[in-house]
């Protein structure tokens, strides 16, 4: 078997596997018990009766989880450039982004509510603070990593700081931003989730996977609990796949890891 | 009537800090057009010397003028070509090599036709789109020293810039630098290691003694031009080498 139909093959198999086990585990239950793991039978039968709200849902995730990631990629950039430019900045400032970053968002969400109001504001304050932090590390570190030899010739040319950080220091750290962009786009999904569950609102919009979530397990509505987990991840495997194909995009014409092999 | 020097060297000292003297006392004085190359064991300072040149360490005591203005005063005369081809990887070819004249303001259209024209002599005309990591070693080292002529300068600082490279690259290399030389004015000072490359290039070689560096001997190379395979194998030259290499010998036995 050639080694493409087999990076095909072997996942597929272990799917396969994995689902007759599923309906394995499902049967042996005995019946009464039987509705805590609903078969993808059962979770793909939710699909179709609340795919309109799981639909309207999962774009008002989307809508919050994009915003936040927005946010969190442009002001981690602008943050990362002050950072670069000043070691006693990056010194005084680097505890507390360490603290914020610490800071367990659930726990600040009801306040969170209070300033901002329920709903989308909220789900993109606190998707933003769940991305920003390995953004701002990443690009930071890209920043003050240039090349030596690269600066001096920069230097030698009598370049301005600005040219500098424009011709050289920003393009450097590309790689760097792209890395904290990959974690940030598996982050911000979840993010919106959390946001959601613990200050999504059905004002309005209606509410995300979150808040739907939170309905399905109340009403215990199992099977369709699960298709929003399954949502969501459709939602993480979409976020990721864009950061990688404008990583792609970005790099794959000079960069190391988008080296083909047969070069 | 003696020319003026385009670089001079009076009684130049240079020390890093409190430390140890690095470079005693250095007079030394380059024509326009000269090939100057330096070479001395490791220690001796010729990097250095180079950077002093290129306004990008200041002088301890004494003065360097550079076509009778102060290095820094001077920078835009200046290209210099490093160890390493420090190419940027995220740009192409045509890009590195118009990168410098763009920074100074240089307009589109004028960066194009240099660009061309020193691909063109450096023989990677037609990689102008070509990214770093698509080149080998050798043709990297290519477009380093057609982004330093790029910049049009009256003084060309190389810093062991063959010294990664093999025998045969360096040697193709070395005929190619000579026969861009000798198309245009630039006075060259080349840092090497190698004797043969000295001798092969230069009109003048200044050996020089380490701890503290300083200028041992300066040798004029009458070779005469254009220089090309065929002069390695002449008498003439494999007399140069040896004189040179007994030279550098004995100062290095002196050091050691």
């Amino acid at each position: 078997m050639s080694p493409r139909l087999l990076r095909l093959a072997l996942p597929a198999a272990t799917g396969a596997v994995m689902i007759a086990a599923w309906y394995g585990l499902h049967f042996w239950l005995d019946a009464e018990m039987r509705f805590l793991l609903p078969t993808p039978g059962q979770i793909l039968a939710a699909f179709r009766d609340n795919g309109s709200d799981l639909a309207r849902a999962a774009l008002n995730t989307t809508e919050g989880a994009l915003l936040g990631f927005g946010f969190a990629a442009s002001v981690s950039f602008l943050l990362a450039v002050g950072l670069s430019l000043s070691a006693p900045v990056r010194a005084s400032l680097y505890p507390y982004l360490m603290i914020l970053q610490m800071t367990p968002v659930i726990i600040i969400a009801p306040i969170l509510v209070l300033w901002v109001g329920a709903g989308l504001k909220s789900v993109t304050v606190i998707t933003f603070l769940i991305c920003f932090f390995p953004l701002v590390v990443n690009t930071t570190q890209g920043l003050v990593s240039t090349d030596r030899n690269l600066v001096e010739l920069f230097a030698m040319w009598r370049a301005s700081r600005w040219q500098q950080l424009r011709h050289l220091r920003v393009p450097a750290a590309l790689p760097y931003f792209f890395t904290g962009l990959r974690i940030a786009a598996t982050l911000a999904p979840i993010g919106a989730l959390v946001g959601d569950y613990t200050a999504g609102s059905s004002a309005g919009d209606g509410g995300g996977l979150g808040f739907l979530a939170i309905i399905y397990s109340s009403q215990a509505k199992y099977p369709a609990l699960f298709a929003t987990a399954a949502t969501t991840c459709v939602l993480g495997f979409i976020f990721t796949s864009g950061v990688l194909a404008l990583s792609w995009f970005a790099l794959h014409h000079w960069h190391d890891s988008y080296e083909r092999s047969d070069q | 009537m003696p020319a003026t020097p385009i670089v001079e060297f009076r009684e130049v000292t240079k020390r890093f800090g409190g430390g140890p003297l690095v470079l005693d006392r250095i007079t030394l004085a380059a024509e326009a057009g000269e090939f100057v190359s330096l070479i001395g064991p490791s220690g001796c300072g010729k990097s250095t010397l180079l950077r002093l040149i290129a306004g990008l360490t200041p002088v301890s005591s004494g003065a360097v003028t550079v076509d009778g203005l102060t290095p820094d005063a001077a920078a835009a005369e200046l290209a210099f070509v490093f160890q390493e081809p420090t190419l940027l990887p995220w740009l192409t070819v045509a890009g590195n090599v118009e990168l410098a004249p763009h920074l100074r303001g240089i307009s589109g259209a004028a960066r194009a036709a240099t660009r061309q024209q020193v691909l063109d002599l450096v023989r990677l005309g037609d990689r102008a789109d070509a990214y770093p990591r698509q080149l080998s070693g050798g043709q990297r080292m290519r477009v380093s020293l057609a982004r330093a002529l790029a910049l049009e300068p009256k003084i060309l600082l190389l810093d062991e810039p063959f010294g990664a490279l093999d025998e045969m690259t360096r040697e193709h290399l070395n005929e190619e630098l000579l026969a861009i030389h000798a198309q245009a004015a630039w006075t060259a000072f080349f840092v090497t290691h190698s004797v043969a490359e000295a001798v092969f290039l230069s009109n003048r070689i200044v050996v020089m003694a380490s701890k503290p560096g300083r200028i041992h001997t300066q040798i004029r190379v009458e070779l005469p031009h254009p220089r090309t395979a065929e002069t390695r194998l002449s008498r003439a030259y494999h007399d140069v080498v040896a004189d040179v290499s007994r030279l550098l010998r004995s100062v290095e036995t002196a050091a050691a």
